[in-house]
């Protein structure tokens, strides 16, 4: 069952990704729904459902970009598994620390991302703040937005289905 | 309680192993690459096949939703209004939707039907069925593959200017198209007026695009069209890059120029593939080679 969640977690975002982000250069750089996906999935599951799934996620993503493979999936690698080590280690249960957790997953995810990318083409270490916040920002919002759907979003159905009862 | 215990010392340490496993065969897979850049045929073919579909259709289906939902919005917006003419004013509102949008379709095919007969090599229409998978690297999916003809590094260009090439591998029914403005992206480029020669690059800012390896010397201003030089054996020659934006003295013994790109990347819909297999760069007038397009 974790499994297959986790799988639907990943292919979804993937499939988003590529679709809501309106085939725009400044669209798809505002989110990156795999990362979302992959802290979830670290926070729910732990850290090592969080590495796997960074695997499995950041593989599947480099080889549809076309860029190097491995690269993006080393990254999220490392941000799923130390998402789920600090999930496991502190309490991440309310919006604020786990917006600080996917903020935080975002920045890291593009530090290793850029960094790996310099070294392989042994060129300089480029990162575009601005960009880079507002995407990590963005990753927060919908990270918390995933996780209110997911635990909100089935006693606000149940809730509106009972008003409608009274009725 | 004392199993529990156990449990937990004996897996922190496997979880560590297993993250160190992991990690060490990232480097591993990374570095087959650095030297081949070959990639991971295999993986990247299986992978690309199967999710260009689901990509195909997502794209459906958000298309559908997309158009439901504006039509759902439309028909909102009338319902103050009494019953039947509602439903005759939504109605008429939906056909018009529906024609307008087929016009404007129609516009965009013509475009690049008007094109398609203009350039002298074989072309192919595709739509672009899928953005970008990866914030940092800027590739589109389009829905013709190798079922089609198309081949890895082949062109693909719009009624406006290029667009970028088909990186590999291809799919039966679909192919990935590394945009020139992806910072990994280059071509073979000429300042029309001069001709002036040198490479344009894609890099991460705006203007989006840079042009390298043109001589301090060169006769270059602001506004020059920048033109394909077919050198790289990819890009047919002539086909419209963009303009000179900038053009100040840069280090050493070259210039340093932007291009604004004349395709506008944020809504690319309908694009040519020019059906010709890339062939083997051809040194430029000056004898030195190009680097090519691929970096």
């Amino acid at each position: 069952m974790k499994a297959v969640v986790v799988l639907l977690a990943l292919a979804g975002a993937l499939a988003l990704q590529t679709t809501l982000s309106g085939l725009t250069i400044n669209g798809a750089r505002m989110v990156n729904l795999v990362v979302v996906a992959v802290v979830y999935v670290a926070l729910m599951y732990g850290s090592v459902t969080g590495l796997m799934a960074g695997t499995a996620g950041g593989l599947a993503q480099d080889t549809l970009a076309g860029g190097i493979v491995g690269i993006g999936g080393l990254s999220k690698t490392i941000i799923g598994f130390l998402s789920g080590v600090l999930g496991a280690h502190f309490i991440v249960a309310q919006p604020l620390p786990r917006f600080v957790m996917f903020v935080g997953a975002t920045i890291a995810h593009e530090v290793v991302f850029q960094g790996v990318y310099a070294l392989v083409e042994a060129r300089g270490f480029r990162l575009q703040f601005t960009p880079l916040l507002t995407q990590a920002l963005i990753n927060g919002i919908v990270g918390l937005t995933a996780f209110f759907i997911v635990e909100r979003g089935p006693g606000l159905v149940q809730g509106r289905r009972a008003r409608r009862g009274r009725y | 309680m004392l199993d529990n215990i156990q449990r937990t010392t004996v897996a922190r340490p496997r979880t560590g192993l297993l993250f160190l496993a992991v990690i060490v065969g990232h480097v591993i897979l990374i570095s087959s690459q650095v030297q081949s850049r070959a990639g991971v045929p295999v993986l990247e073919g299986v992978t690309f096949g199967v999710f260009s579909r689901v990509q195909q259709a997502t794209a459906g289906v958000f298309r559908f939703v997309g158009s439901g939902w504006s039509n759902y919005v439309d028909l909102r917006g009338v319902r103050g209004e009494n019953e039947t003419l509602r439903s005759r004013v939504s109605e008429l509102e939906v056909r018009l939707q529906e024609q307008r949008a087929l016009a404007l379709r129609a516009e965009r095919l013509q475009a690049a039907l008007n094109l398609q007969s203009a350039v002298a090599v074989p072309t192919l229409a595709a739509e672009v069925i899928a953005g970008y998978v990866n914030p940092g690297i800027l590739t589109v999916t389009i829905d013709r593959g190798s079922a089609d003809g198309v081949l890895e590094d082949m062109a693909v260009i719009a009624p406006v200017g290029v667009v970028g090439r088909v990186i590999g591998p291809v799919a039966a029914h679909a192919a990935r198209v590394q945009l020139l403005v992806d910072q990994h992206a280059a071509a073979g480029a000429v300042i029309e007026r001069s001709r002036a020669g040198g490479m344009v690059v894609g890099r991460d800012a705006d203007p989006t695009l840079r042009m390298d390896l043109v001589s301090y010397l060169a006769d270059v201003k602001i506004g020059d069209l920048v033109v394909t030089s077919g050198a790289d054996g990819i890009y047919p020659r002539g086909f419209t890059i963009g303009w000179v934006e900038t053009a100040d003295r840069g280090e050493g013994l070259y210039k340093s120029i932007t291009v604004k790109p004349s395709v506008d990347f944020r809504s690319l819909e309908e694009v040519l593939v020019v059906l010709r297999p890339a062939r083997k760069a051809i040194p430029e007038e000056s004898g030195e080679p190009p680097s090519g397009p691929a970096r």
